[in-house]
């Protein structure tokens, strides 16, 4: 061996510095591990300052270092520093090392000698491993131009915009009929109380006329094949059952046809709609769809009401469409499928299902919409009596270690909304049960402070049960909501006309499917999870793949917009590079030792594994692989290797950690 | 036949006599042995777990213990000495440390928790382990018509246990439907009975009785099924003092659901402790359909 191996070992201030004696671990890296190659051993306060990195890179000038290795934090947050420093000394950046003994050592030792010789051994190891390492060069793949948005609800339109206004190709991608999704439900907007309408529309018109932008609603992801940059996304454009082309959205199909049905989607079960339907009148496309499950053609062959009285020329009710697989290529894809409401039936003892005045959050919204099934009055469920008390729960499902215990985050500042909408139209007692109020950001706390001097009931203790069951004569004819009053210590029932529910949001019904599908991760509720919670909020451990909205997380308008835009951001800047490199660190198939067990097949949390069925063997696609290692480990017949996580490499580092190295192996060290 | 070790509890021996009477009729009908442990203690009540929690784990899992050497799964009609044994059960098989130290006392008597047999209620037994279609099958005397309120009463659900849904259970109803009766739908099918409280607050146990009295009657119910005895004297013998106190007229008999089981699978009144109770149950055995002759 004739290699040149630098050891440099970091201070970090007292953090490593307080329990390990580096000074004496740099002289004996360069003392003991000199017949190991190791030429220089070094520590320094800041290593992953510019001063000491400058330290590395002087040396591998001067004493022409062949390999480095540097012992600080965890590599999740400084390989890349110090490989990139390495670089610009013109040493390649994967013979460098970054072995952990801060977070692995002086954070989790008290004794010092002990943490000391630890370090040592973690050291030792680390220069074991770097003698076999091979010099690699990242993979260079182009970008394809065009983006795809999943869930064209707020957060992805304006993922759209943004992107479009760039100059860039977009498709969005859109289950229901129209654009628009939640947002689109809702009367008012917290704080400001602006309609919904009024702010959301502009921008589903903008999407819906936008030349960079191609709409695909009533359609739904079947594939998604490639990696970053060369996706191929398989579509289902769902039969309309309306040539779009003819079709001029005058709306006498729907207002002709004779089938109501009960709206479950955009109307939350609290209005109808008709089998041939717009979600609402300004729905973008403009083009209705049939529900074949409710139209009365479809199920037994009669009516044609919607063909019969179209005015156009030619006639734009098709009954013969069918659906349409459409392959789309795109560089990247940005995720924003949104949210369910917790279905408040599974909480019984708030009645809801059974008790008619309790209304969830969304039914609520609708009945506040001047659109809605009430055209904005708030009534009970007869739609004529106007209730002269209304409690408003919080908290539903949400904090609740039974349903979900985290935080909705929207409920609090939707109930206020709500509270204030019931003052100004009826003027009713409006009673709050919260277990906190949680108004942070601009402008909500003081509209908080608005509500209060409004006359809003608040009181804190979280609701045990809503009942019909009266026991005194001022309950009859109530739902009475019990709960017990922590501000004053008591139990309190408080008889009222309505209820309203703040549902909690969760995760969409088949948010594992779609995880799956688009192969990156979801957290044990079913929220996407990104790459770094604070530092990387909009990407995915999945290069390529982007998120935002409530898909990572309850979240409200404001924050969905900011990381719609956020993901536009990140993609332009991709697209603009117009290639992207990636890490060399990745696993690969020796094909003469893979035997076809398949066992690594389903095990990839990438989906970068494909099996040819022809030849028996399973292969990697190097663009999609992140390097985890998972195959690697499980694979029996050892026929999957990993560049920079080889099975010489990992047996050569547990050497150094054991101190097999040396000529005279340490005692065990930080027993 | 299947054969379960059985621990009645103190009540069953005298206050509650007629559960414990109905309980080996009905489940001899269904085929089902109740073994009774041979030395049973007390199971430490609502206040033993209180005042010395090891000691209550050590009185409670030598009921187990032995139901373990007999290798029966341990049955327990009373809502409290199940939730006792239910939970020390758990608690043990979750913590080695804590079984060790019970052990520890239990070798005294040649005994020892290892966590091999389960704890249910009797009327878990009924519902899961027997079945609602083998039940109707045994019914000769449907209970037609009779307006029964079941009464969950707190601790057959409280705390929550790893089953059920303990905010909208429904097996009581069902059972209910099964021997003919027609269960009834009341708001106070799962609030507490006062428990212990009548001798320690009796104002506030009386007012928790009144509004479950209050709410069963509102909804049209002719008599309560019940599941513990603790229960079933709070909303029976207690009415008279409600009527004082409240100045109502309740006068709604109180049963044991295998009173009613009992009804229904033919057994003669007399057998299953009924004429023992403070309120006439006259007009519940008028429902009676005309069936086979009791045996």
């Amino acid at each position: 061996m004739n290699e040149k191996v630098g050891v440099y070992v970091c201070h970090c201030g007292t953090n490593i510095a307080g329990v390990v004696d580096v000074e004496s671990v740099a002289q004996w890296s360069a003392e003991t591990l000199k017949n190991r190659d190791v030429v220089v051993g070094r520590d320094y306060e800041f290593m992953c300052s510019s001063l000491g990195q400058e330290l590395i890179q002087n040396d591998i000038k001067e004493l022409g270092l062949t390999r480095v290795v540097v012992a600080a934090c965890s590599p999740h947050l400084h390989e890349q520093t110090f490989r990139t420093a390495c670089d610009r000394a013109g040493l390649n950046p994967y013979l460098c090392e970054l072995v952990s003994i801060r977070e692995q050592v002086s954070w989790v030792h008290t004794d010092k000698s002990a943490a000391t010789e630890k370090a040592k051994a973690v050291i030792s190891g680390g220069v074991e491993r770097v003698l076999m390492h091979e010099a690699l060069e990242p993979l260079q793949v182009p970008i394809h131009p065009a983006t795809m948005v999943v869930g064209g609800g707020i957060a992805g339109i304006q993922a759209a915009l943004e992107i479009a206004d760039a100059g860039r190709q977009v498709y969005l991608v859109e289950r229901e009929p129209s654009i628009g999704g939640h947002m689109a439900q809702f009367d008012k907007t917290f704080p400001t109380l602006d309609c919904s309408a009024c702010i959301l529309t502009p921008k589903m018109v903008s999407a819906g006329t936008h030349p960079n932008i191609t709409l695909l609603t009533w359609s739904e992801v079947e594939n998604v094949d490639g990696y970053v940059g060369n996706f191929t996304v398989s579509v289902r454009q769902k039969a309309r059952y309306v040539n779009i082309d003819a079709c001029t959205g005058c709306g006498i199909c729907w207002e002709k046809c004779p089938k109501k049905v009960i709206d479950d989607v955009y109307e939350a079960g609290f209005g109808q709609r008709k089998a041939i339907y717009t979600p609402f009148p300004q729905a973008v496309p403009k083009y209705p769809v049939i529900d074949v499950e409710n139209c009365i053609y479809f199920i037994n062959g009669k009516c044609k009401a919607c063909q019969i009285f179209c005015p156009t020329e030619p006639n734009s009710i098709d009954f013969e469409q069918e659906d349409q697989l459409i392959d789309i290529e795109v560089g990247n894809i940005i995720l924003a499928t949104g949210f369910d409401l917790f279905d408040s039936t599974r909480i019984p003892q708030y009645g809801y299902g059974k008790l008619a005045n309790v209304f969830s959050s969304l039914e609520f919204e609708r009945m506040c919409n001047a659109s809605g099934p009430t055209n904005g009055d708030i009534v009970m469920r007869d739609r004529k009596t106007t209730p002269k008390s209304v409690g408003i729960i919080h908290c539903v499902g949400s904090r609740d270690k039974n349903y979900n215990e985290y935080c909705s985050t929207i409920c609090c500042m939707q109930s206020l909304k709500f509270a204030h909408l019931v003052i100004e139209r009826t003027g009713a007692e409006v009673y709050n049960f919260y277990i906190d109020m949680r108004t942070a950001f601009k402008d909500y706390e003081e509209f908080y402070q608005r509500v209060l001097e409004e006359g809003g009931h608040f009181i804190r203790g979280k609701v045990a049960e809503v009942t019909d069951a009266a026991r005194t004569p001022e309950e009859e004819g109530k739902l009475i909501i019990q709960a017990e009053d922590t501000l004053i210590g008591r139990q309190r029932r408080i008889p009222v006309d309505m209820v309203v529910l703040s549902a909690g949001l969760e995760p969409r019904h088949d948010a594992k499917e779609v995880a799956k599908q688009f192969g990156i991760a979801c957290s044990a509720n079913s929220w996407f999870i990104e790459k770094h919670p604070k530092l990387d909020p909009v990407s995915t451990m999945t290069e390529g793949i982007f998120i935002a909205g409530c898909v990572q997380g309850p979240k409200d308008i404001p924050a969905s917009v900011a990381q719609g835009a956020a993901t536009a951001a990140r993609v332009l800047a991709r697209i603009q590079q117009g290639e992207i490199s990636l890490e060399p660190v990745r696993a690969s198939v020796i094909e003469e030792k893979c035997s076809g067990c398949r066992i690594c097949n389903d095990l990839c949390p990438f989906t970068a594994i494909i099996f040819h069925e022809d030849r028996m063997v399973t292969e990697i696609n190097p663009a999609l692989c992140q390097g985890c290692g998972t195959c690697v480990a499980a694979c029996p017949a050892g026929a999957i290797t990993g560049t920079g996580f080889s099975d010489e490499q990992i047996y050569a580092q547990i050497d150094g950690l054991l101190m097999l190295n040396l000529e005279q192996p340490l005692e065990a060290v930080a027993g | 036949m299947k054969k379960y070790a059985y621990f009645p509890g103190c009540s069953l021996e005298k206050m509650a006599q007629s559960y414990h009477m109905s309980a080996m009729e009905t489940t001899r009908k269904l085929d089902i042995e109740l073994q009774e442990l041979d030395d049973w203690n007390c199971c430490g009540a609502t206040a033993y777990f209180h005042v010395d929690e090891i000691l209550a784990y050590t009185l409670t899992a030598r009921n187990l213990a032995m139901a373990e050497k007999a290798g029966l799964d341990l049955v327990a009609p009373c809502s409290a000495c199940y939730k006792n044994s239910y939970f020390t059960n758990k608690n043990l098989k979750q913590d080695p440390d804590l079984a060790d130290h019970i052990n520890y006392a239990l070798e005294e008597d040649n005994l020892s928790f290892s966590g091999s047999i389960a704890v249910h209620h009797l009327m878990e037994v009924y519902v899961h382990d027997v079945g609602l279609e083998e039940i109707k099958a045994k019914v000769s005397h449907p209970l037609k018509g009779l307006r029964v309120a079941p009464y969950y009463g707190c601790q057959i659900m409280r705390p929550r246990k790893d089953h059920e849904d303990i905010e909208s259970p429904q097996f009581f109803e069902d059972l209910l439907s099964a021997v003919g009766a027609e269960p009834i739908d009341y708001p106070g099918r799962l609030r507490c009975c006062g428990g212990s409280l009548i001798l320690t607050s009796r104002d506030a146990a009386l007012n928790m009785v009144y509004i479950l009295l209050q709410s069963a009657v509102d909804r049209g119910a002719t008599v309560i099924a019940t599941a513990c005895p603790l229960c079933q004297v709070n909303l029976e013998c207690y009415q008279q003092q409600v009527n004082q106190e409240y100045g109502t007229n309740f006068s709604v008999p109180v049963l044991y659901f295998t009173q009613l089981v009992g009804l229904a699978f033919g057994v003669p009144p007399k057998r299953l402790g009924i004429g023992r109770e403070l309120v006439s149950t006259e007009e519940v055995l008028s429902y009676i359909e005309e069936g086979e002759p009791y045996e």
